[in-house]
């Protein structure tokens, strides 16, 4: 990060998260400014995907302590529309299947009412959506179609926040590609920082991803906690080398812990 | 009404229908809450009138709500009925030889040796129960719908079952005949004036899909809190027949009971039958289809969506009868209760009758909508009662072919509405 960092997008402070009577998250702090992309690592079962569930509401994420600020609004007491329509947009790992509502029509909300016909053409193109478009969204997609609409809606969407749990989990090589891809053109990470607004948090449990998207920051997120930040590639390098254990042992991890 | 110019055979049968039904006039149908049909006059009559434009403003309107339309150009053909008087008939100038529509009464006299010999009452059994009894021995007209052998109206083809006052039951006899080749698409409106509150309509229907043939029936019914509606069908399709039945509820009403039944006679023949039914308020509706697969590769489907909210009670059934080993047909019945006063049963009854190839399922379920699933829809910026009310539509929005654009907005405006009152 640059000395002058832009303002900050998001800023979570302290956050304490708990899932019925097991406190998952204990204790986050994480800032994330206009144009960065930031990558999240950490064990399976880490609480990876509990933090991005939590900025975007979803219930039975309880928020016993701390603050998620998003452009200056606590987010903590807002309906997870109200959220998204403040910017935030997510990419599930597993996203449901829902009956009767075809994926155009989910473009079409993501777009906070239509989306326009050439927009729609181009994301068909982009993310050879095909007959996808008037299926009933998620029913019986495969893996890399599922992924492929999550990003069609994130592009349909244009948030400012864009959220990204594994997207590069249970898909080929030529559908994490084009999801890289799909990233890129929503974050400009082949821009300069200067050049980008967008910002984006991906959770990756391979480090696949990142042969195709660029990141800012890397962050480790072990027991609860943000063990350790540093460049992603080097991270990922070291936990792949050593193992989590290890790296959140690490010099570096042990003073930020 | 026997006309003095029927054979013997047909006078005989005549008698025999009005025995059979004289002998069922006490008898409670099989399913459904019975009712007391003494307490109930017969419609009254009316004068004739000239154009469907004539007709009072709020009867137009309700008429509009199951897909009447007064002004006819997008209709082949029109049959009104206020009460026990066909009021207005009318086939469009360009398919003047494809249709013929008039009374049943009226084709009874014209084409009486034919009707009896083939149609009348030939598909629905006059003793079945109190209701076809009452049909069959206190009638109040009802349309004759055919359409000639090969021609295919695009056009849907449509008819009104009005009822202006309380306290009456109309006795309508419909018969729809598409001679072998022909096609059709009959939209069916029942409706009661907005004044009306107990009444009862009986209504027997018989159609006959001819070889090649098909029919697209379509009914949407509008009725009241305190009406009762006791419909009984039957369906004979040919072969390579085509029958497509699709029904829409989205009105409260005292108690509807109905179970149509068509008879895929003919190899190759198909029966669909698409529902939508809302259960509002105290309505009881019972209501379900059999299919009767006779033919060599005979094919069936029934598909309902029934969303329940209140007080209401609903049964949806389906039942599929194999009789030949090259059968093959489906159920799927899915519901929602949006009440926790409401009650709804899922009834799926399969039979395979000495036919071991016979290839029958479904489908039931009754469940909420997933929480998950709205939220979901949430994550992309959709306030939760119109997530709730997407879902919903999507849940109830099956394809129904030839479905008028009118109806569809009218199902989506329900949708709204009590997806809004189920926040
Ligand atoms: N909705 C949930 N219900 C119950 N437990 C949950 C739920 N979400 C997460 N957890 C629990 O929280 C912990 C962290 O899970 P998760 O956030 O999915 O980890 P990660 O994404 O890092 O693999 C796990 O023990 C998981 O079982
Ligand atoms: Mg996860």
């Amino acid at each position: 990060m640059t000395s002058e960092s832009p303002a900050p997008l998001l800023a979570i402070e302290d956050l304490h998260v708990s899932v019925g009577d097991r406190e998952i998250l204990r204790g986050i702090d994480l800032t994330i400014a206009e144009g960065e992309t930031h990558v999240l690592l950490g064990p399976n079962g880490g609480g990876k995907s509990t933090l991005l569930n939590t900025i975007v509401g979803l219930p039975g994420y309880r928020v016993t302590s701390g603050r998620i600020m998003f452009k200056g609004v606590d987010l903590v007491g807002l309906e997870i529309d109200e959220r998204a329509r403040l910017g935030i947009g997510i990419a599930f790992q597993r996203p449901p299947a829902v009956r009767g509502v075809r994926l155009r029509q989910m473009l079409d909300v993501a777009a906070g009412g239509s989306l326009e016909p050439e927009l729609a053409e181009a994301l068909d193109t982009q993310l050879n959506l095909g007959h996808m478009l008037e299926r009933d969204v998620n029913m019986g997609f495969s893996g890399g179609e599922a992924k492929r609409s999550e990003m069609a809606q994130l592009l349909a969407q244009m948030p400012d926040l864009a959220l990204f749990d594994e997207p590069e989990s249970g898909v080929d090589l030529d559908n994490i590609a084009v999801v890289g891809s799909a990233i890129n053109a929503l974050l400009k990470s082949e821009e300069r920082i200067s050049e980008r607004r967008r910002a984006g948090l991906i959770i990756t449990h391979t480090g696949h991803i990142l042969e195709f998207v660029n990141a800012d920051v890397g962050h480790v997120l072990y027991s609860g906690r943000l063990a350790c930040k540093g460049n992603p590639l080097d991270l990922i390098e070291e936990i792949s080398s050593h193992g989590y254990d290890k790296c959140v042992e690490c010099a570096l991890c042990q003073t930020l812990a | 009404m026997p006309d003095a110019r029927l054979s013997p055979e047909a006078l005989e049968r005549l008698a025999e229908i009005r025995t059979a039904a004289e002998a069922a006039v006490d008898k409670p149908a099989a399913l459904g809450p019975d009712i007391d049909i003494t307490r109930f006059r017969t419609v009254a009559e009316h004068d004739r009138i000239a154009s469907l434009e004539s007709l009072q403003r709020q009867v137009k309107e309700t008429a509009l709500l199951s897909g009447f339309d007064a002004d006819e150009k997008e209709r082949s053909a029109s049959y009104f009925q206020m009460d026990r008087t066909p009021i207005y008939e009318r086939v469009q100038k360009a398919f003047d030889d494809a249709i013929e529509i008039m009374s049943t009464e009226e084709a009874l006299k014209l084409y009486g040796e034919e009707m009896v010999a083939n149609w009348w009452w030939r598909a629905v059994d006059p003793g079945k129960d109190k209701y076809t009894a009452l049909v069959a021995l206190h009638q109040t007209e009802g349309y004759f719908i055919r359409v000639k052998a090969g021609r295919k109206v695009e056009k849907p083809i449509q008819a009104c079952l009005f009822v202006s006052e309380s306290d009456v039951s109309q006795n309508v006899h419909n018969i729809i005949i598409v001679e072998d080749g022909a096609e059709a698409n009959v939209i069916t409106g029942c409706n009661i004036h907005t004044d009306v509150k107990e009444g009862l309509h009986a209504g027997i229907s018989e159609f006959y899909v001819g070889k090649g043939a098909k029919l697209t029936f379509t009914m949407v019914h509008n009725w009241a809190e305190d009406f009762s509606v006791r419909p009984r069908t039957g369906i004979v399709v040919e072969e390579d027949g085509v029958y497509i039945n699709n029904y829409v509820l989205l009105k409260p009403v005292k108690s509807i009971q109905a179970f149509p039944i068509a008879k895929l006679v003919g190899d190759r023949s198909t029966a669909v039958f698409n529902s939508i039914v809302y259960g509002l308020k105290d309505s009881v509706i019972d209501l379900g289809s059999e299919t009767q697969l006779i033919g060599e590769g005979s094919r069936s489907e029934a598909v309902a969506r029934t969303v329940s909210m209140d007080r209401s009670t609903v049964y949806s059934r389906g039942r599929l009868i194999g009789r030949t080993n090259t059968c093959k047909a489906h159920l799927d019945c899915r519901g929602i209760v949006q009440s926790a006063e409401s009650t709804q049963w899922a009834i799926p009854d399969l039979a395979s009758e000495g036919a071991p190839g016979a290839e029958l399922s479904h489908e039931a379920a009754i469940s909420p909508i997933a929480a998950e699933e709205i939220h979901y829809l949430m994550t992309r910026g959709l306030p939760k009662d119109e997530a709730v009310s997407m879902i919903t539509r999507g849940f109830v929005n099956i394809e129904i072919p030839g479905l008028p654009e009118v109806l569809r907005r009218q199902i989506d405006k329900a949708i709204e509405e009590t997806s809004k009152e189920a926040m």
